[in-house]
């Protein structure tokens, strides 16, 4: 089996030797008994291997092999003065996190600052299973379907649920639109010794609540730590929330992130991730569709060099009649990148007029990148219309003759290429403030890969 | 002592002789039912094989008893008792029914319904061979005018004993015997099959094709075709045939091996449709096969085609080893589920060598309670510079209980090499239903007048006497599934 002694190691010293403790929540019999059952689940499952299906193009035990993580620790140093900001105008909110755990003095506008409106909770979760337990008895996990069964596909799931230590978590009530951006920071890196944190973070929408959450993963220092995230969310129905994440964790990091999702009737979830950072990452997403006309448009780019690693794995389950889904995630790879993506759309028996539409691109840009790419249709109802597609290679030399035929230098040209190809996907971003911050980005990462070109010999093919 | 040894060896030798029944005064026509090493020598020694043969067979049997069955399929059923079945019967010949006063009505109606001529209708449901002559005529003609072109086309026994160098030389060399469970039983047991070689730079002159082929009265279970076109050559074959054939084994574990050297072309048709199990989903076929087909030479090409429409589960990838440059897979499919029916079916295209391109069409239809998937690899290896595929995958929906499933895995390792997939899954338009209700053809036909068109772009490439044919089976694969 894929075993983690690192990992196996840390559970014992945070759940055995130090009783759960130093965890949150230590006084609580229900999460001292979901922490326990979690922790011997992942022993028996232990990590996610390549003979897993879903984990054929991504392989975790050697990632991790010969690694070694402390617990994060809240007396992590902080020589951060501000986090730098996404957009020019200033987010309604903010909560940050240095190797996992909150930290008060960087962020803002928590409960209670005033200028959240009524009928919106967001907060620490470490805080809430300190000070307001009730708040969180039963919300947990209550997504994450058959998190007590012996699924092999769950390992990192349980893990999380053993040894989840902090996070963000939003209620809003019904009818309530939260008026600006919530961001969701979380610094790492910083350190000198390389820290695992499980975050899990919690948002429930209630019916007609809207929102809009902005999660940055941000590297500031060259430590490279292990982020094994859950993210749950619950939408009302016509709930809607808009969701942009943004990873920029610095290349030594292991980034893993799973979001377990529901819509109700007519909710609409529009999420957007880019994935910049991080050695080896996996994004995994896995919404259901239990109302209909509930509506989910999932989108994102990868951008990876190196010797980076990139996994993206979304699931979407349309379990009714008259749900929509779309999703386009496109890529550019350079060096000896790598990128998977794994995308199902899942039809049950009975839901009917299903519209679901997947489409995955990438560019390689170098002789040694490599692509992955698994765009599946599962379906079990006839009056349905589900469409996939995709394409890897390179850059269209047509274009690219084109453009130099009007005086574009090689670089150039490429550049423009490249960012035109990605910007189709962030452009179905529709919350427009959001997408500069995103082409900035791109832009800066061709940016530096044109640096690199100008250093070998320009050869036109 | 000497003298004692001596004897002992001999008794053993005779007894080993009489064990497996290769002197001819004893007459074997079945081997005990089971499968074990003994019945792995038997097989063997009846088709009085050399020794290596002998020898790779018991190496795959060996390496079968320790290799797990593939699970990743998409199917469903109860395990296999392997125990349960003969691995060896001489030809049925005698026990099939005398005349075709003596075949079930239901099968003729559907010789009938497919236009096919009383002699092939008697050779097809089975009727005693030597009431067949015409075929077997045919059949010696065919021959001759191979022959006179160099061209070998054989049952893989007589092969064996007649062409050993290429046997030798090409068996197990694009699927090896270790390749998968039903694979490696098919190495371990395999009694029939086709042989063909066409040399250097001929064009064979006709499309050949099992149906014909002189001893080919029962296909068999564990079939092991080999097909091998030398630098230059070219030859269409076709297996199977339109016709539901009378069959009373439940599994079947093929191997087709195809190699291509340079500029050369094989084109394999396959017209599948074993019984699929009744309106309950009770019998029928398991139809395990593997198919692969290796590009070896510059500028060859390989081109799988088939249509599905039988056999109650079906697993099956025909795939293509682009190995040499500028070679060029193709694979273009039909698959009809319906009923209780289920098929997983599709294709891989690993692109090695530079320029090598391949295209997929994959048209699923699946109506009744049948569940089907496409199951493709396209890999572009690092050295496939300019490489290039383009796949195109489509699935109709008849009905509310059946599924329809794509699971495609793309890897691209190349920069210069361009990989494309689309796919999309639909119920049948009723727009286009209507359209031909109001013109007064009937539902039954109209579904298999707008499934035919969805087909159009596959059952192109069939040769021509299969194309008509198999036009006319896809309408009555999916009777009863619509109304």
């Amino acid at each position: 089996m894929g075993d983690a002694p690192p990992l196996a190691r840390l559970l014992d010293a945070r759940l055995v030797e130090e009783g759960a403790a130093a965890l949150p929540g230590a006084g609580l019999p229900w999460l001292a008994e979901r922490r326990k059952a979690a922790a011997e689940r992942f022993r028996a499952l232990g990590l996610p291997h390549r003979r897993l299906e879903a984990w054929k193009y991504t392989d975790l035990p050697r990632a991790l092999k010969d690694r070694d993580y402390l617990p994060a620790q809240r007396q992590a140093p902080a020589s951060l003065d501000a986090v730098p900001a996404l957009t020019g105008d200033e987010p309604l909110a903010r909560l940050v996190f240095v190797d996992g755990l909150y930290r008060a003095e960087l962020s803002r506008a928590a409960t209670g600052s005033g200028s959240l409106p009524d009928g919106v909770r967001l907060l620490p979760l470490a805080q809430a299973l300190e000070r307001e337990p009730g708040l969180l008895e039963g919300r947990l996990d209550a997504l994450t379907g058959d998190a007590d069964g012996a699924d092999p596909q769950l390992a990192l799931l349980a893990l999380n649920a053993a040894l989840l230590d902090d996070g963000l978590v939003l209620l809003v009530e019904p009818g309530v639109a939260v008026p600006g951006r919530i961001e969701l920071v979380q610094l790492g890196g910083l350190g000198e010794r390389p820290v695992f944190h499980a975050p899990r973070h919690l948002v429930v929408l209630g019916e007609g609540a809207s929102a809009t959450l902005v999660e940055r993963i941000l590297g500031v220092g060259p430590t490279g730590g292990l982020a094994n995230a859950v993210t749950e969310l619950r939408l009302g129905k016509g709930a809607a929330l808009t969701h942009l994440r943004l990873q920029e964790a610095n290349e030594a990091a292991i980034e893993l992130a799973t979001t377990f999702g529901a819509l109700e009737a007519g909710a609409r979830y529009e999420a957007f991730a880019l994935t910049l950072g991080a050695a080896l990452s996996r994004h995994e997403i896995d919404l259901t569709l239990d109302g209909e006309d509930a509506e989910v448009a999932l989108n994102g780019a990868y951008l990876l060099r190196g010797r980076q690693h990139g996994d993206t794995t979304t699931r979407i389950v349309h379990r009714v009649p008259d749900t929509r889904a779309s999703e386009t995630y496109k890529g550019a790879l350079d060096d000896e990148a790598r990128a998977v993506f794994q995308g199902l759309i899942l039809v049950e028996r009975g839901a009917q007029k299903t519209d679901g539409r997947m489409l995955n691109k990438t560019l390689l840009l170098s002789d040694k990148a490599e692509v992955d790419s698994k765009p599946e249709l599962e379906i079990y109802a006839d009056d349905v219309q589900c469409a996939h597609g995709a394409t890897a290679g390179e850059i269209d030399a047509d274009a690219l003759f084109y453009l130099r035929s009007r005086g574009l230098d090689q670089r150039r040209a490429r550049a423009l290429l490249i960012e035109a190809f990605l910007a189709e996907a962030i452009e179905s971003l529709s919350d427009e403030g959001l997408r500069e911050p995103l082409l900035a980005r791109v832009r800066a990462w061709l940016q530096k890969a044109g640096e690199q070109d100008r250093n070998e010999t320009e050869g036109g093919r | 002592m000497a003298a004692s040894v001596e004897t002992v060896e001999k008794v053993k030798s005779l007894g080993e002789r009489y064990k497996y029944g290769w002197s001819t005064d004893l007459e074997m026509d079945t081997a005990p039912k089971g499968l074990s090493e003994d019945i792995v020598r038997f097989i063997s020694a009846r088709k009085q094989e050399p020794e290596w043969l002998l020898e790779w067979r018991l190496k795959a049997y060996r390496h079968w008893l320790e290799m797990p069955e593939p699970r990743w399929a998409k199917v469903d059923f109860p395990p296999i008792d392997y125990q349960e079945s003969y691995y060896y019967a001489a030809p049925k010949a005698k026990e099939g029914p005398k005349s075709l006063d003596e075949v079930d009505p239901k099968l003729l109606e559907t010789y009938e319904k497919l236009g096919i001529p009383l002699k092939e209708q008697e050779m097809l449901a089975g009727v005693a061979v030597d009431a067949v002559f015409d075929s077997v005529s045919v059949a010696t003609t065919f021959r001759k005018k191979l022959q006179e072109v160099g061209v070998i086309f054989c049952s893989i026994s007589e092969a064996v004993k007649d062409h050993p160098e290429l046997v030798k030389k090409y068996l197990g060399s694009v699927v090896p015997y270790a390749d998968n469970k039903h694979a490696c039983l098919n190495s371990a047991v395999f009694t029939d099959g086709s042989f063909v070689y066409i040399p250097k730079g001929v064009r064979c002159p006709m499309e050949l094709s099992t149906y014909f082929r002189i001893n080919a009265q029962n296909t068999g279970q564990f079939e092991r075709t080999l097909i091998v076109a030398d630098a230059g050559a070219y030859v269409s074959y076709l297996e199977g045939c339109t016709a539901p054939q009378r069959d009373e084994n439940q599994l079947h574990a093929a191997v087709v091996e195809l190699v291509a050297l340079d500029d050369a072309e094989i084109k394999y048709s396959t017209v599948q449709n074993w019984y699929p199990g009744d309106e309950e989903g009770r019998g029928g076929i398991y139809n395990f096969v593997t198919k692969r087909g290796l590009c070896a030479g510059r500028n060859s090409k390989i081109s799988w085609t088939q249509v599905e429409t039988g056999s109650a589960i079906t697993w099956k990838y025909p795939s293509c080893i682009l190995k040499g440059d500028n070679s060029v897979g193709e694979f273009y499919s039909i698959a009809i589920t319906n009923n209780f029916q289920q098929a997983d079916t599709g294709t891989k295209m690993i692109h090695l060598g530079r320029n090598t391109r391949s295209r997929i069409i994959s048209k699923g239809i699946s109506a009744g309670r049948a569940n089907q998937t496409y199951r493709g690899l396209v890999r572009m290896g690092p050295r496939a510079a300019n490489a290039r595929n383009h796949t195109q995958c489509d699935s109709l929906l008849i009905g509310d209980r059946c599924g329809a499933h794509t699971v495609p895995y793309i890897e691209n390792r190349n920069r210069t090499a361009q990989v494309e997939h689309e796919a999309t899954t639909s119920r049948i338009s009723e727009d286009q239903l209507f359209y031909c209700r109001q013109r007064g053809i009937g539902q039954e036909a109209a579904v298999a007048l707008v499934v035919n068109g969805f087909c159009r772009e596959v059952l192109q490439q069939l040769p021509m006497e299969f194309a008509v044919e198999a036009q006319k089976l896809v309408g009555i694969s999916l009777e009863g599934s619509v109304g």
